[in-house]
């Protein structure tokens, strides 16, 4: 079976963003960018589904500027099999980004979608839910063990308080969680044949989508400061100003 | 204007997170209704009932809610969500499943883990791992909303006198089935609604060493959390991680025990209200945002605290 995997271009994970001067949103002009943590998980658990024999043939796809090549570019490394790049410069939401994902599920008809639970920038951890809403599917978010078997999968999902595993009708969605695999580091020379493999750019208006955001970003602010605290020498004081201080304890 | 809130429940109590949510919806204005869908869920429906600014309950109790799949819980709502002006539903791992699900079914954009209310119609939210604030204006006739529990106090879960009413509708998409559950077991209060939670990183060493936590924490009457290195280790199960990829706390107190203080796990505390930071390091970030820190071998100073309180 093919399986689709949903990519995101963010800002490196290590970096500490900052809010414009303006309140427009946060600076991103020469900021460090990468794949979302949570989709190079995803990529790594089809390339491992490859390797088991169970996927056929891996498609990486990302909506976004045309810079998102790159990301495209480190999964097919990874090893993927053929790219498509649905480019928009608009900021687009997680709902148009499923309305993409349903349109191309239903030109490739894969047999499982992977994607990462949320992305770190938007934070929103909606994307695969609303995918699989549209196509019908059923879905495992949060997975941490996904078992793929004849037109079954069986998800084991991280939820609070524990763990819970459902068994899915195929085709379904899964979103990944972080302890889902450990996604491995692309070669150079798996790098190099990635400039060879496939890559189609579409657009939005290929699948009939409107990317125009619908919910408006009124403005973006610095969250509020922590004041500064002190230091204590020993564990008396502290206790001293937990009980008379602070009055927490 | 009503608003519908999904509540969160175990058939036999209503959880604490749906509490902060009704918070939020009263703070929205307009009727507040609670949808409790599972299976042998009246006693969770009648809890729901008293809860204080509910004025109606609608309970959709059958098997195909038994165990709150998104696939059949999202077609039930979807379904009654249409005569409502808003959806709420806790940001907890059942409703982040869920609701974005519904959105879809309504062709609605959903807001997330909103942590303030402006009006109606405008809510405020963190991105990028709480390192920014939006503010965010829907425009959607129906507001699809995810509610972060830390952000509103909880409601009174007495006082309230809401009329039960039974949903008729069964929806099961048939692709889903439960295969099991493996729930974490603990005697400690829940990690996203403790007063005081004292967590261990990297630096706790190893899984045994939690025991210093956990005896302190018993003292405290406290939860037991970890950051993602000490469950990344194997320290510690999953569920007790705190940060942007694990829970978001906001207790009184908050006891950082050998954690560096990385932008994933601040993501996950730094709203507490008083943070303490035991570390070797003294360049470790955690102390930029703790009240009071104190630097120095953390298998000296816990033991010498768990003495002291």
């Amino acid at each position: 079976m093919k399986v689709l995997v949903a990519v995101k271009r963010v800002v490196d994970y290590n970096v500490k963003v900052r809010v414009k001067a303006d309140n427009s949103g946060v600076e991103l002009a020469n900021v460090k960018m990468a794949m979302n943590p949570f989709c190079e998980i995803a990529v790594e658990e089809a390339v491992r589904l490859k390797e088991k024999g169970i996927a056929t043939e891996i498609i990486a796809v990302t909506v976004g500027p045309q810079a998102a090549q790159e990301q495209l570019r480190t999964a097919l490394a990874l090893g993927a099999d053929r790219a498509i790049l649905v480019q928009t410069d608009d900021v687009a939401e997680p709902l148009a980004i499923a309305k993409i994902l349903k349109g191309i599920c239903d030109e490739e008809q894969p047999g499982l979608v992977v994607l990462g639970k949320q992305a770190i920038d938007g934070d929103n951890n909606q994307t695969g839910q609303m995918l699989a809403a549209l196509a019908g599917y059923a879905q495992g978010t949060f997975a941490s063990v996904v078992e793929v078997a004849g037109d079954k999968a069986k998800v084991t999902r991280e939820i609070d308080g524990g763990l819970q595993t459902v068994e899915l009708t195929l085709p379904a969605v899964v979103t990944t969680d972080l302890r889902l695999n450990e996604p491995r580091y692309a070669s150079l020379p798996n790098i190099m044949k990635a400039k060879k493999k496939p890559l189609d750019t579409k657009a939005p208006s290929d699948f009939g989508v409107d990317t125009t955001p619908r919910l408006k970003t009124v403005k973006v602010n610095a969250p509020a400061e922590r004041s500064a605290g002190i230091k204590v020498k020993t564990v008396e004081e502290l206790v001293d100003k937990l009980k008379n201080e602070a009055k927490v304890i | 204007m009503a608003t519908l809130i999904i509540a969160e429940h175990d058939n036999a109590s209503i959880k604490g997170a749906t509490l902060n949510t009704v918070t939020a919806a009263v703070a929205i204005g307009g009727d507040v209704h609670v949808l409790v869908a599972g299976e042998g869920c009246q006693a969770a429906a009648d809890a729901a009932a008293k809860i204080a600014g509910v004025s109606k309950v609608l309970l959709a109790d059958n098997a195909a809610y038994g165990h709150q799949l998104a696939e059949n819980v999202s077609l039930l709502v979807a379904e009654l969500g249409k005569s409502y002006s808003h959806i709420l539903v806790p940001a907890t791992t059942r409703g982040k499943n869920v609701l974005p699900r519904v959105a879809a079914l309504l062709d609605a954009s959903q807001i997330s883990e909103i942590s303030a209310v402006i009006s109606a119609d405008t809510f405020e939210r963190p991105i990028y791992a709480g390192n920014a604030i939006a503010t965010v204006q829907s425009t959607e006739d129906i507001k699809v909303i995810t509610v972060r529990p830390t952000g509103f106090d909880a409601a009174a879960a007495e006082g309230g006198s809401a009329a039960v009413e039974a949903v008729g509708s069964v929806q099961d998409a048939g692709v889903s089935s439960f295969v099991g559950e493996e729930l974490a077991k603990s005697d400690r209060p829940e990690l996203a609604g403790a007063k005081i939670v004292v967590s261990g990183g990297r630096g706790m060493g190893n899984g045994e060493n939690f025991d210093l936590l956990y005896t302190l924490a018993d003292k405290l009457g406290a939860a037991v959390g970890a950051s993602r290195a000490a469950v990344d280790a194997g320290f510690v199960p999953n569920d007790m991680q705190v940060g942007q990829t694990g829970k978001v706390v906001a207790p009184a107190l908050y006891i950082a025990v050998g954690i560096s203080g990385a932008i994933q796990h601040l993501a996950g505390m730094k709203d507490s209200k008083v943070i303490v930071a035991i570390n070797k390091d003294e360049e470790a970030p955690i102390f930029s945002v703790a009240d009071y820190g104190i630097v120095g071998d953390l298998f000296d100073i816990v033991p010498q605290l768990d003495k002291l309180v």
